[in-house]
Formats: C-alpha cells, sequence, structure tokens
C-alpha cells in the first residue's frame, strides 16, 4: 500500500515554543491511526500542519504524493478542500444552517451542492431524518455525526479528527467510532488525534507524541475492538 | 439547490440571525438615504423653491425702448410677454411716468397695472388697500406726509397736455405707499385711468418683469427678446440675478456639506457594525476557510450582506427621505417639493457606496482570518 502522508523531520516553532521537533513519520493509504499525547504534548499542532492549516516552520510534508510544506496559502486551501476531511471536537457547525446545508457548505465551496448526496451522507450516518434541523436541536452525538457527514461530502483522501469523542458520553462515543470502523472497512484513511487511551485502541496503530517528540508509534497494545 | 441559491440561503440566514448586530447599521443607513434623498430633493428644487421667495426682492428683468423708439408699444409689450415662459412669469407691469399736478404742486405718477405691479413688487407696502377701481390711487409716504393724505381721502389731479387744456379728476386714496426708495414720492394709478386722463393711451416708458428663473435663463430670455423685438432693450437686473445666484449657491452648499456629514457618520457606524459582526463571526469565517473556502468567497459573502444592508436601507430610507424632504420644505419654504425619480437611483447608488466602502476594512480582516487560530477560539 503506498505512502499517502509523509512527514519528513517536521519541526514547528512558535516565537520561543517548539511545538514539534523533527517528526518524520509515514501514514499508508487505508491505515487508521491514532495520535496520542498530553495536553501540550503537539498533537494538534500536527493536525493542523497535516490539515493543511499551518505551514511548518521547517521540514517536507507530502500528501497524496504532492508536496505541501511550501505551498501558499491559495494552493492549502484547495488541498483542504479537495483531499481533506475535518473533524472537530467542537463539531464546529454553522448555527443557521439546517443540517443538509452543513454538509452542502463543504459540497459548495468544493464544487456544487448537492441536495441528494447531502442528504444520503447524512443517511450514512444514520441522520436521514435530522436533515431539516438546526445544529441546536440535535444532540452533541448527532452534531458529532453531522460533522463526520460533512467531512465526509467530498470524499477526501485523508480524514483527520480532532478528538472527535472529546464532547461525547459512551454511547455518542460509540456510534462514532462504529462510523470510524466502517470508514476503515471501506478503505479510508483515518488520522484521530486524541488523549483517550480507549479512542486510540481501536485504531491499527498508534503514534504517541510528548513535548513536541515522537516518542511511540507502534499497533496498540490491545488487540483491535472490531 | 445551485450555488446561487446556497449563496443567497446564507448571506439572508446569517443576516437574520444577526439582525439586533445588523439594526443599528441598518438605522444608520437609513437615516443617510433619508438624508440623501430628503437634501436631494431639496437641494434639485432650492432654484425653484427660492425662486418664488426671491421674487419679494422685485422685478428681474425690465423693458426699456430701444434705439429711436421712444415707448414701448403694447404690440410690442404683449410680443414680449408671448416670449417669456407662462410657467416661470410671476408678473409683467408696464410703466409710465407721467406729471400731473395736485394744488398747483407737480409729481410724478406712475401709471401701472395694479394687479402685476403687486407681483413684481411684493415689497411695495400699502397702508390702506390697493387700488381696485380707475379712481383709486395709491400715494407715496413722502407726498402724503408733505400734504397730510389718508388712505380714503379724496384728491383732484390736473394733467397738462403738451397741446388742448388742462384736465382735472378727482380720485380717492386706497392706501398709503412705502417702498423705502423713489416711488415714496409718487403717485401710483391705474395706467387706464392715467392714460385716460392724459386722452393718449398705449404707450409705456418701461416693463417690469418678474420671472422665477435663474440668472443664465433670464439672460437668454434677455436676449432672445433683443434678437425678435428691435424697438424692446432688455435688461437683466444683475444685482438681484448676483444675490439670487450667491445665496442659492450658499444654501446647496449647506445641503450638500449637510449630506456630507451625515454620509461620513453612516459609514462610520456601518463600519463598526460590520466589525463587530466579523468579529463575532471569527470562527465561522475559521470553519468555512477551513473547508476549502476561498479569500473571494468569504469577501463575497460579507459583500452580500453588505448589499443587501444597503438595498433594504436605501429603499426604506427613500421613503422616509421622502416625507423628509416635504417636511423640510413644507416648514422652510411653505410648499410641497417635488421628487425628481433619479434621486431614488442616487440614494442606491449612495448607500451601496458608503456601505461598501465601510465594508472594506472589516472585510478584509475576514478574509485574513486564519483558520487555524480562529477554530481555537483566539
Amino acid at each position: 500500500m503506498k505512502n499517502i502522508l509523509e512527514l519528513h523531520d517536521v519541526s514547528m516553532v512558535y516565537g520561543s515554543v517548539t511545538a514539534l521537533r523533527n517528526i518524520t513519520l509515514s501514514i499508508r493509504q487505508g491505515e487508521w491511526t491514532a495520535i496520542m499525547g498530553s495536553s501540550g504534548s503537539g498533537k494538534t499542532t500536527l493536525m493542523n500542519v497535516v490539515g493543511c492549516m499551518n505551514k511548518p516552520t521547517h521540514g517536507t510534508v507530502i500528501l497524496d504524493g504532492e508536496k505541501i510544506s511550501r505551498l501558499n496559502a491559495k494552493e492549502l486551501t484547495a488541498i483542504r478542500r479537495d483531499r481533506i476531511g475535518l473533524i472537530f471536537q467542537e463539531f464546529h457547525l454553522i448555527s443557521y444552517l439546517t443540517a443538509v446545508e452543513n454538509v452542502m457548505l463543504a459540497q459548495y465551496y468544493h464544487s456544487m451542492a448537492d441536495e441528494e448526496e447531502a442528504l444520503q451522507a447524512l443517511e450514512r450516518v444514520g441522520l436521514g431524518h435530522r436533515a431539516g434541523h438546526l445544529p441546536r436541536q440535535l444532540s452533541g452525538g448527532e452534531q458529532q455525526r453531522l460533522c463526520i457527514a460533512r467531512a465526509l461530502i467530498n470524499h477526501p483522501k485523508l480524514i483527520l479528527a480532532d478528538e472527535p469523542t472529546g464532547n461525547l458520553d459512551e454511547s455518542n462515543q460509540a456510534a462514532v467510532l462504529e462510523i470510524f470502523h466502517k470508514l476503515h472497512d471501506a478503505g479510508s484513511t483515518i488520522i484521530v488525534v486524541t488523549h483517550s487511551p480507549e479512542v486510540a485502541e481501536h485504531a491499527e496503530r498508534i503514534v504517541q507524541l510528548e513535548f513536541g517528540r515522537m516518542v511511540r508509534d507502534g499497533a496498540p497494545a490491545r488487540p483491535m475492538v472490531a | 439547490m445551485n450555488r446561487r441559491k446556497m449563496y443567497a440561503k446564507m448571506v439572508f440566514c446569517s443576516m437574520l440571525r444577526r439582525r439586533s448586530r445588523l439594526a443599528l447599521a441598518l438605522t444608520a443607513v437609513i437615516i443617510g438615504a433619508t438624508v440623501v434623498l430628503g437634501m436631494g430633493a431639496v437641494y434639485f428644487d432650492i432654484p425653484r423653491q427660492m425662486g418664488r421667495e426671491f421674487r419679494s426682492y422685485g422685478a428681474n428683468l425690465v423693458l426699456v425702448p430701444a434705439g429711436a423708439n421712444a415707448a414701448l408699444s403694447p404690440r410690442e409689450l404683449r410680443k414680449a410677454e408671448e416670449l417669456l415662459p407662462a410657467d416661470k412669469l410671476v408678473g409683467m407691469t408696464p410703466l409710465r411716468y407721467e406729471t400731473l399736478y395736485y394744488s398747483k404742486q407737480g409729481l410724478t405718477a406712475l401709471g401701472v397695472d395694479m394687479d402685476a405691479a403687486r407681483k413684481t413688487g411684493p415689497y411695495r407696502q400699502v397702508h390702506g388697500a390697493w387700488p381696485e377701481a380707475d379712481n383709486q390711487v395709491l400715494v407715496g409716504t413722502d407726498i402724503a406726509e408733505n400734504a397730510r393724505l389718508y388712505a380714503g381721502t379724496s384728491i383732484v389731479l390736473e394733467a397738462v397736455p403738451p397741446r388742448g387744456r388742462r384736465i382735472k379728476k378727482e380720485f380717492t386714496v386706497s392706501g398709503i405707499l412705502r417702498t423705502g426708495g423713489p416711488e415714496d414720492a409718487f403717485v401710483l394709478m391705474p395706467a387706464r385711468a392715467l392714460e385716460a386722463l392724459l386722452g393718449s393711451p398705449g404707450r409705456a416708458d418701461a416693463a417690469e418683469i418678474s420671472l422665477a428663473a435663474d440668472s443664465g435663463e433670464i439672460t437668454r430670455l434677455a436676449e432672445q427678446i433683443r434678437d425678435e423685438i428691435p424697438g424692446i432693450a432688455p435688461r437683466p437686473v444683475k444685482r438681484i440675478m448676483r444675490s439670487e445666484a450667491t445665496v442659492l449657491n450658499k444654501l446647496r452648499i449647506l445641503v450638500c456639506l449637510v449630506t456630507v456629514v451625515v454620509l461620513l457618520l453612516t459609514m462610520v457606524c456601518v463600519g463598526t457594525g460590520m466589525m463587530t459582526v466579523v468579529m463575532e463571526r471569527r470562527k465561522e469565517i475559521g470553519l468555512k476557510k477551513a473547508l476549502g473556502a476561498e479569500k473571494r468567497s468569504i469577501i463575497g459573502e460579507f459583500a452580500g450582506e453588505g448589499v443587501v444592508l444597503a438595498c433594504a436601507g436605501a429603499l426604506l430610507g427613500s421613503c422616509t427621505g421622502y416625507v423628509f424632504a416635504q417636511v423640510v420644505s413644507m416648514s422652510v419654504f411653505g410648499r410641497e417639493v417635488s421628487l425628481p425619480v433619479f434621486l431614488v437611483g442616487l440614494t442606491l447608488c449612495a448607500s451601496l457606496l458608503v456601505t461598501l466602502t465601510a465594508s472594506f476594512f472589516p472585510v478584509s480582516r475576514a478574509a485574513e482570518v486564519e483558520p487555524a487560530t480562529a477554530l481555537r477560539g483566539e
């Protein structure tokens, strides 16, 4: 399986703070990777670099064969739009748009808003019946599933999830992880940033960060939960 | 749903959700539009409104005989009147100066068309009443004081034609005339009565005309009369025309200044409102950029909101502006103002210009939002 993402000696410095130190990492297509670490370990910084929202101060990032670490803002925007699906801990839904319109928003910036396709995406995450509801009318779990539907609508090469279960109770966490399993089974490449070992254990690979350094890269200690 | 519908949905829903924030900006645009339309209507109507007011200064065009012509004939005066636009002609009266005698004392009698003279010389103040019959006259205040004449007194005026016997006729003083000028020493009487007394009808030494027109138009009409009626030398009263032009210009400058100041204040209010909205929506902008929105998409969405704000403000402001213009015109000039249709378009353009200019800086800030920073809530 070819590498979808490669980081070579990536560092990120904010003023006097070094958030990432010489990270070298490859992720294969279809792999489910968990990036773990305590608060301030650099995992969100790593996600922002991989998600084309920040450029590294040093090193090379190659996504889907394209060196993205030296692209300008407009080119990075195009990469985010076409190849990356973002899932956030705080959902970040547009409050004045309905569920289906929130999904269509990603289509709108990508190419063409297609309501039928957006409804199908909602059906896939079990929200078909909530298409006309505003985010405030949805539960936390439903909002996260909506966020996932939005991330998937443009068929991204890489799904980046930042603490996707951080604001969810156990049952909703299980529902979200089940969706990730389905995506993984379907061949999607998933990177989940989490501080939760329970969530990380669902991945087939765990990358551990501490103070911006990669201190572990390997399979979970326990067998994967199906 | 196509792209346009999605765009419209985002613009309108976003504005509705932040209606309380945008209410201040909308109010500012409405006030700006009200002032632009109201002041614009007054600006363009000032010459018409003030033209009528300025007629109280007196005639602004005088006709006198030209060349060898010793007097103006009724035919020449009729022809001159036909050349003048009826809707702008406030009044036109022939003036005939003759010497009459009262108690063997010579005095100047001025024969006029009484109705027209009231219009061409609103400055003529009469204590008593204006003559309503051919046997009634106005006596200038200087004569009245010297001869102790009052309204209602009878006087006998005597004419001495070049040839023939003296003619006497009794008149009633209907009122005492005060102008503050030479006419205070005149007897003002109906032209027909003067002609009958002298037995030589139809001639005038001059004619005074009051026109509700600007100096350019009066000059043009004077040239037309000069060209078409050789016996008449038209003389625009430049002192009055210059005064009118000066006052009009100052009024127009004042109106413009007020409008510009209000538009600047509108710009500040709209800019502040838009900046508040942008700051509140940083996370939303960050999310949109994270989803792949380009700068031009973000600018387009905020510009769309600005256009909606400007159009709504211009529409509502045009209605309130019309009322404002009527209130100003009625209270200042005492008559209704006419509203040129193009002013509504001008108001819309001004609202768009002010709103989009005021939105420029906040929208530029919005376009520069870093998605990672904004999503962190920083």
